[in-house]
């Protein structure tokens, strides 16, 4: 990409704050955190993969959906499918009846691998099925419901329903999923140790690095003439329809990839913590990933980001302290989150800190010619003339376009 | 697999088996109606409405208490009013939610989902601070329990029979209410054109504020009943909360009718294929059934027409 | 750091420090870092635990939220009255117990991460915890990885045994076989009909259950599952009408549970007629609580505990339980065994003379509890311990009558074979 091409991509007042997440990721977080908790942090690093794709499909594109769990389980199953097979060699496995196969196959009397299993065994399939298989399901679900028309509230439960379904599914075919308890003990990948530190350490990069990755597509499918069009869509679809455009494919393109943002993240979530449960398909954490990106801020992938550390992070520690109070205090989150601050952090920031630190900024160049106070917060509190309209100037959402991008009536 | 029993035993136990079906059938309408109320009228979906039913649940186990301690002569008559409290308490409740939380957000309903989650895990904690972790047992009066002898073979569950009558009786009176009264002229007036029907003197405002509230305290009936057939503790909520969105999405949210209709196609499917295959298998085989019913008709089998 | 004492939060609340200031030292080697989480260890003795010349800390990880709540809260009590009740008697080899709760919040991976800091961060000598197949099988790769002892309470499947788990309830045969011989020799049952929620324990338990019925040359006339939190069981009713066996074996859990036994007993099964007799193995005295006693009168359970035992060592533990938790609780089988994890581990520290994990695990096997509620129970090398099985009569009040017991202990055995 040529130079103006990445400095459109990264305008200059963005920039930093891919880098300031840069340095937390790369440098702050290792340096300062044993590996335990860099390794959690890695763990919520991944339910960012889903925050940043929600904030495409949610914040630019007006569509929610409540079960991202669904591909992010499916990104985690499939990786565990590959481990699992790699960890149920038949030297390990010959206490079983039939060596071999994976440990809940033998307990629930299966004798042989089930033809779906079987490509597992190649490391190559598995990754191009982490990324094709939910992309072809997201596919699938959002053409039935774009081509229709359906959207808004009810595309939302349908969603939900999806992963109510996929739960159900999965703990009733126990002798093919591992039921209830899910795939757990996964040792290697292609005969490297996952769970010694060392790996816990280049795992955890691993995952910043495709973080990054997935930040910089959601960035260049931002700036593109596409995510305007989904702004555009967002706020009133007809008009967008009427110009000639074909918005459910535009829906259904942003939906997919979410879905497979999601799927990365469940992938690299079963690598990092070592098994993949039912637990992380089914509603209750679909909607927490909402909640990651609605803390965040629906319209900042990097605020998607830090919404997904710190929440989990709150989690994590108020649960060891207080777990009582933990569910009070998400609760309360929700219901906070979207009564009084419904751009989350990025939000806060935009409207309380950034102006501060221009100011400070300002102040800081020109030391020598103080403006009257007063005057210098005006000019900071105006929104500077900008080359093209940015989504993060939405600063007071209750009465703003995003309303109407997701009233549906 | 037949072959074995007599003509008597099996035709005895189909109509059972029937019976089966039409109590399932009761049991989703009872748990889906308050939703769709909700959902049809402010495009609301209510996430806490498992909540709500377990408020009435534990509404009735309250009243239990109150009654074995200070009024054992009329325990048997303390369930119908439990009903009434529960319908009360969760009334209530639903129209403090609306008013604190829901007015707020109507012109963002996706907002309105994640805030009335929110409130359910603050429903759910509080149940567990108030009456503890575990699962309470609500004592029934005996003339719920036990079953009517239709003939020597043919048994029919009271409670079961009660919920069927419960459910007829609710959604009666909410057709009625809705289609023959004025408040329910006024409900559909603004469900379809709500600046319209402000501009004609209706105050949407109130109006929605009673739906809402009516909404919670079907809910609350609802779980008022299942104490019978359930359990009642802090995440019983959670067990009914899927089926009853599977309901609602099915029926295609907006109509009544349609809640009814595919209430009544999930039962009936789930229980004739229960009977023929293990339970957990048909459970599996009606959801596929249901996603492949919504891969073809994704807005339900009965919408509102609606230009958009 | 070794030489002082302090209590609970204060303690917490150092190590604390002491691990941040270990972290700054670190802080600008990267490189070395990988090296370094399991060098730094040494800080408090030569075991690497948290073990100081006054304090031993354990870890406790149960959930106190979510849908096993309702279960796990009685393990809770039970393994903090037994804390409690060996620091009255002063400790363990002059330690008191100081014990770390964690809420495992009914989700796998939950528990995975609580038990991998119970084990890395506070270094507890033992963890007590866990209750579901899956919250075990989640955190199981993590105890065998750092090398931590988990006692484990809950009747399970089987098919399992770590060197780093002491299942301090029974493994399926164990509550299995004698239920099955009893109803068989004293209550002449010819059929049986299996019925079970949808995952590992009763999928495994009714398929021994099933060999050995038909090793007793008796017949299954169906098997069932449901779904986890079903709650309607009318069709499945219908169905034990129309193939009328003479016991109903039921291994349904959770919720479902209250759901079955109100609707068995609508639909005019009187479990008191014992027509069909109904004998389970999942209802113990809290599940009762949330079923009424009224439901399931008349049902027999088997396992290897009941609240109602008549000996000595019950009645004081019992009154124990009931004056820390309140008079209103109950004590079902599983609260019995998580009781006996605390005991169980001092017994073995003291008969090791260390808290070293190697050292205590090699003196498990062979440990035995004279004090035990149940009676008498001794640790196996397989890691379960011996028993007896009882067969349970549920009373109206909620309670069991005990109205048989094995004469002997059963030896556990968690790869039973022949039942595979």
């Amino acid at each position: 990409m040529s130079y103006q091409g990445l400095a459109s991509l990264f305008p200059k007042k963005e920039i930093s704050g891919f880098l300031v997440l840069a340095v937390l990721l790369v440098v702050v977080l290792p340096l300062s955190l044993d590996i335990f908790r860099l390794n959690l942090m890695g763990k919520y690093l991944t339910y960012a993969f889903v925050a940043i794709g929600l904030v495409l499909c949610w914040g630019y594109g007006g569509i929610l959906s409540l079960g991202q769990g669904v591909f992010f389980g499916l990104g985690g199953y499939l990786m565990a499918m590959f481990l699992k097979l790699e960890a149920s060699d038949p030297i390990t496995t010959k206490i079983q009846s039939t060596p071999g196969i994976p440990d809940f196959m033998d307990w629930n009397q299966i004798t042989a691998l089930p033809f779906f299993w079987k490509p597992f065994y190649s490391f190559p399939f598995t990754i191009a099925a982490i990324l094709i298989i939910p992309a072809i399901i997201a596919y699938l679900v959002g053409a039935a419901m774009f081509k229709r028309r359906v959207g808004g509230v009810y595309f939302a439960i349908i969603t939900q329903a999806i992963a109510a379904i996929l739960t159900i599914l999965i703990i009733g075919q126990q002798g093919y999923t591992g039921g209830v308890n899910g795939m757990t003990d996964l040792r290697t990948l292609l005969g490297w140790d996952i769970r010694s530190d060392q790996a816990k350490y280049i795992l955890y990069f691993v995952c910043v690095g495709m973080l990054f990755l997935c930040l910089f597509v959601a960035q260049f499918v931002r700036k593109s003439k596409f995510g305007r069009l989904l702004v555009a869509m967002r706020d009133k679809e007809d008009r967008v329809r009427f110009s000639g455009y074909d918005v459910s494919n535009f829906k259904i393109f942003v939906f997919c990839l979410g879905a497979v943002f999601a799927a990365i993240g469940g992938a690299l979530f079963t690598l990092q913590v070592g098994f993949m449960s039912p637990t992380l398909v089914g509603i209750v954490p679909s909607i927490e990933m909402v909640i990651f990106c609605a803390v965040g801020g629906r319209m900042s992938i990097i605020g998607a980001v830090y919404g997904a550390l710190l929440v989990n992070w709150a989690k994590s520690s108020l649960s060891e302290s207080f777990p009582e109070l933990w569910l009070f205090a998400l609760g309360g989150l929700f219901i906070a989150v979207v009564m009084a601050f419904p751009n989350g952090l990025a939000g806060l920031y935009t409207t309380y800190v950034a102006p501060k630190i221009k100011q400070w900024l300002a102040d800081f160049k020109t030391p020598k010619q103080p403006k009257p106070q007063l005057e210098a917060i005006k000019e900071s509190a105006k929104p500077a003339p900008r080359p093209e309209p940015k989504v993060q100037t939405i600063g007071n959402l209750g009465a703003s376009p995003l309303t109407q991008g997701v009233l549906h009536e | 697999m037949f072959a074995e029993y007599s003509t008597s035993d099996l035709l005895s136990i189909f109509a059972m088996q029937g019976v089966a079906g039409l109590i399932l059938f009761s049991v989703f309408v009872l748990m889906a109606l308050g939703l769709a109320i909700i959902f049809g009228q402010m495009g609301v979906i209510n996430m806490a409405h498992g909540e709500f039913m377990i408020l009435g649940a534990y509404v009735t186990y309250l009243t239990s208490h109150v009654f074995e301690t200070y009024l054992p002569s009329l325990f048997s008559l303390y369930f119908i009013l439990a009903m009434v409290l529960a319908f009360i308490a969760a009334g209530a409740l639903g129209a403090l939610v609306e008013w604190g939380i829901i007015r707020h957000l109507y012109n963002r309903p996706l907002d309105t989902l994640l805030a009335t989650w929110g409130l359910s895990l603050i429903l759910q904690q509080t149940y567990r601070s108030v009456f503890g972790a575990r699962e309470v047992g609500v004592t029934l009066p005996d003339w719920l329990m036990g079953s009517v002898k239709v003939s020597e073979t043919i048994e029919l569950p009271i409670n079961g029979l009660f919920v069927m009558c419960l459910a007829l009786g609710i959604s009666t009176a909410v057709g009625i209410l809705m289609y023959r009264s004025r408040w329910g002229t006024q409900v559909r007036a603004v469900v379809q054109n709500r600046p319209m029907a402000g501009a004609v003197g209706i105050n949407t405002a109130k109006v929605d504020r009673i739906t809402f509230a009516l909404g919670c305290g079907i809910a609350g009936v609802a779980g008022s009943a299942f104490t019978m057939i359930g359990s009642t503790g802090p995440t019983s909520g959670q067990l009914y909360i899927v089926d009853t969105f599977l309901v609602v999405v099915f029926g295609g949210a907006t109509s009544l009718l349609g809640t009814i209709a595919s209430a009544f196609t999930i039962s009936q499917a789930q229980s004739t294929m229960e009977f023929f295959m293990s339970g957990s298998m048909a459970k599996v085989l009606t959801l596929l059934f249901v996603v492949f019913i919504l891969m073809l008709r994704p807005q339900g089998l009965f919408t509102l027409k609606v230009r958009r | 750091m070794k030489t002082l004492f302090f209590k609970g939060e204060q303690a917490k609340a150092l190590t604390k420090t002491a691990k941040a200031i270990s972290w700054k030292t670190c802080l600008f080697t990267l490189a070395a870092s990988f090296a370094f989480s399991t060098a730094h260890a040494a800080d408090v003795n030569t075991t690497g635990l948290a073990v100081t010349d006054k304090t031993v800390k354990v870890g406790i990880l149960h959930s106190v939220t979510g849908t096993m709540a309702i279960s796990e809260t009685g393990s809770v009590q039970a393994e903090k009255l037994a804390i409690e009740q060996i620091n009255a008697m002063g400790g363990v080899l002059g330690r008191k117990i100081e014990f770390i709760q964690e809420d495992g919040a009914s989700d796998w991976p939950t528990f995975a991460e609580k038990s991998k800091k119970l084990l890395v961060n506070d270094k507890a000598a033992a963890v007590f915890g866990c209750w579901t197949s899956a919250s075990r099988k989640a955190v199981l790769p993590i105890f065998e990885q750092y090398n931590g002892m988990l006692y484990y309470p809950t009747f399970y499947e089987g098919l399992e045994q770590s060197k780093n788990v002491i299942y301090t309830g029974q493994e399926a045969t164990q509550q299995i076989i004698a239920g099955i011989d009893w109803v068989t020799k004293t209550k002449g049952a010819k059929s049986f009909y299996l019925l079970g929620s949808d995952y590992i324990w009763p999928r495994t338990s009714n398929k021994i259950a099933r060999k050995h019925i038909e090793k007793l040359g008796l017949k299954v006339v169906g098997e069932e599952y449901y779904p986890l939190g079903h709650t309607q069981f009318n069709s499945v009713i219908n169905k034990i009408k129309l193939t009328k066996p003479d016991v109903i074996y039921a291994i349904v859990v959770g919720g479902s549970n209250v759901a079955f036994y109100k609707q068995l007993k609508a639909a005019g099964i009187d479990m008191t007629k014992e027509k069909p007799l109904v004998l389970t193995i999942s209802v113990t005295e809290d599940e009762v609580l949330g079923i009424g006693g009224e439901n399931m009168q008349g049902a027999y359970a088997s396992m290897k505990y009941f609240q109602s035992l008549t000996n000595d060592n019950n009645t004081k533990f019992v009154a124990a339980f009931k004056a820390r938790w309140g008079k209103d609780v109950v004590i079902g089988d599983v609260t019995q065994a998580a009781y006996l994890g605390p005991w169980l581990w001092k017994a073995a520290v003291e008969k090791a003379g260390s808290f070293d994990i190697d050292k205590v695990r090699a003196a498990s096997p062979g440990i035995e509890l004279t004090t035990a509620p149940e009676g008498y129970v001794k640790i196996h090398p397989n890691h379960h311990l011996w028993s007896k099985t009882r067969i349970g009569h549920a009373r109206p009040d909620g309670q069991y009558d005990v109205v048989f017991e094995t004469k002997d202990l059963i030896e556990p055995d968690p790869f039973p074979k022949g039942y595979q």
